[in-house]
């Protein structure tokens, strides 16, 4: 696969990533409407037929894209997303009873996430705190005179990323906006799985250039690059 | 020019060199075409701070998109970072302007652009926080909606995004600015008159005595 030597037993291959990944598992994954997205691990699970997920994740991505394929054939049960909109058979699903969806503001999603990475028991935030459906069941908390939603953190039994390039410890870097929700992602998950484009020999990577340090990856997996197409394309 | 053009064209006006501005999906990711040689740097949710120009056919990068999934460029200055880093930047007040789409606006300014009750439940993505957070909200969309109705009302009776947030609201018809008085009709958008745009809004009108007419 590689000739990096595999120092921290970090390095596996896809096969052995999608073992880990079982029915009614909760799954997080990198990406925003796709992009950045980990494609081999996706169509691995998809292969692997795994059901009754609870997905975490920005969006449920377009049909064929991403995530997508997983909500369209009916493999997850629940998603925590900030929208469905690119994704109509997700629409279709929730309307019919056959797909639960729990729906948080995309900054809202990202700060829980990220409280959840950093063990956090909670974050509090002003947005929605007067929203009569946001706000519903909340517990409000005022600091300084001014009211907040308390927010509770998540975290998943798997956390799926895409980077750029990782080292045998599980650096990562990744690229442009395909970075989007992966470092967050990486850091909420009690089992980590980074698909990267490029596997590097540990110390090529500078460490001012490292955005999510290796401590937060458990795996790594040898990426074989996008196989959908995009819907500029 | 077309009418979401025409749209997009005046909202371009109310962005200034220097400003820090998130624009939506639909009619203002129309306004980049109107603006020339200005310093404004445009942020997206999902981690980009200095898009540019859409890149030409064939020299799309797959990794660096726009929060719709659209291929994008950088200017000079631009940073990437990570989509909470995205939303602090939205919290902590730093975007300007935010030009998004609407479905009602009501005379306070309450925005609803997210749910239409058992047709349409995309989930509100990152409006609320736009919405809520940004130092002038715009809001640009049809004065009507498909069925003739209009969009601008007394209060909204579709789910809010936020309340009191929209400063300033450009339709195909009419220029309006929200003021603490309510709604102040200051341009017109040729060929309608004050009475077509008044007799298709549901919300008291007071006129500018500055009215202008746009052709």
């Amino acid at each position: 696969m590689t000739k990096v030597r595999n120092e921290y037993g970090k390095i596996i291959s896809i096969e052995q990533a999608v073992e880990k990944i079982t029915d009614g598992c909760s799954l997080m994954v990198g990406g925003f409407g796709g992009v950045g997205s980990p494609p081999s691990l996706l169509q691995a699970i998809f292969d692997k037929g795994v059901q009754q997920l609870t997905l975490i994740c920005n969006d449920t991505a377009f049909p064929h894209i991403g995530v997508g394929p997983l909500v369209s054939q009916g493999r997850v049960k629940k998603a925590i997303v900030s929208h469905i909109g690119s994704n109509p058979i997700a629409g279709k699903r929730l309307h019919e009873g056959t797909l639960e969806v729990e729906f948080c503001p995309q900054g809202v999603l990202v700060e829980r996430i990220r409280a959840g990475g950093a063990g956090l028991g909670g974050i509090l935030v002003d947005i929605g705190v007067n929203h009569e459906w946001l706000a519903k069941g909340k517990q409000t908390i005022e600091v300084d005179g001014k009211r907040f939603l308390l927010e509770l953190p998540l975290t998943a039994d798997i956390s799926l990323v895409y980077a750029k390039k990782a080292d045998p410890f599980g650096n990562l870097i990744y690229d442009k906006s395909a970075r989007n929700t992966n470092p967050l992602v990486a850091m909420a998950g009690v089992m980590t799985i980074a698909e990267v484009e490029e596997i590097v020999p540990l110390g090529e990577l500078d460490p001012e250039e490292i955005v999510t340090p290796g401590v937060f990856v458990h795996y790594i997996v040898q990426s074989y690059g996008v196989n959908w197409k995009w819907i500029w394309e | 020019m077309g009418v979401r053009e025409r749209i997009a064209k005046r909202a371009a006006q109310e962005l200034i060199d220097g400003m820090i501005v998130n624009l939506g999906i639909g009619i203002p990711s129309l306004i980049p075409n109107f603006l020339r040689n200005r310093r404004i740097l445009f942020q997206a949710e999902n981690g980009v701070l200095g898009i540019g120009k859409s890149p030409a056919k064939g020299e799309e990068d797959a990794n660096l998109c726009n929060a719709a999934g659209y291929p994008v460029t950088v200017v000079s200055g631009a940073s990437y970072f990570d989509s909470a880093t995205a939303f602090a930047m939205i919290r902590k007040g730093l975007i300007d302007v935010t030009v998004l789409g609407g479905l009602q606006v009501s005379e306070q300014g309450d925005l609803a652009n997210w749910l239409v009750p058992g047709k349409r439940v995309p989930g509100v993505g990152g409006g609320m926080e736009l919405a809520q957070k940004t130092k002038k909200v715009i809001v640009v969309m049809s004065h009507v909606n498909k069925d003739g109705e209009p969009k601008i009302v007394s209060t909204c009776s579709l789910p809010l995004t936020a309340s009191r947030c929209v400063d300033l609201i450009i339709t195909d018809r009419a220029v309006m600015e929200v003021t603490d008085e309510g709604l102040l009709l200051t341009e017109i958008m040729v060929p309608y008159d004050v009475k077509d745009v008044i007799s298709h809004t549901a919300a008291p009108l007071r006129i500018s005595n500055m009215l202008k007419c746009i052709e």
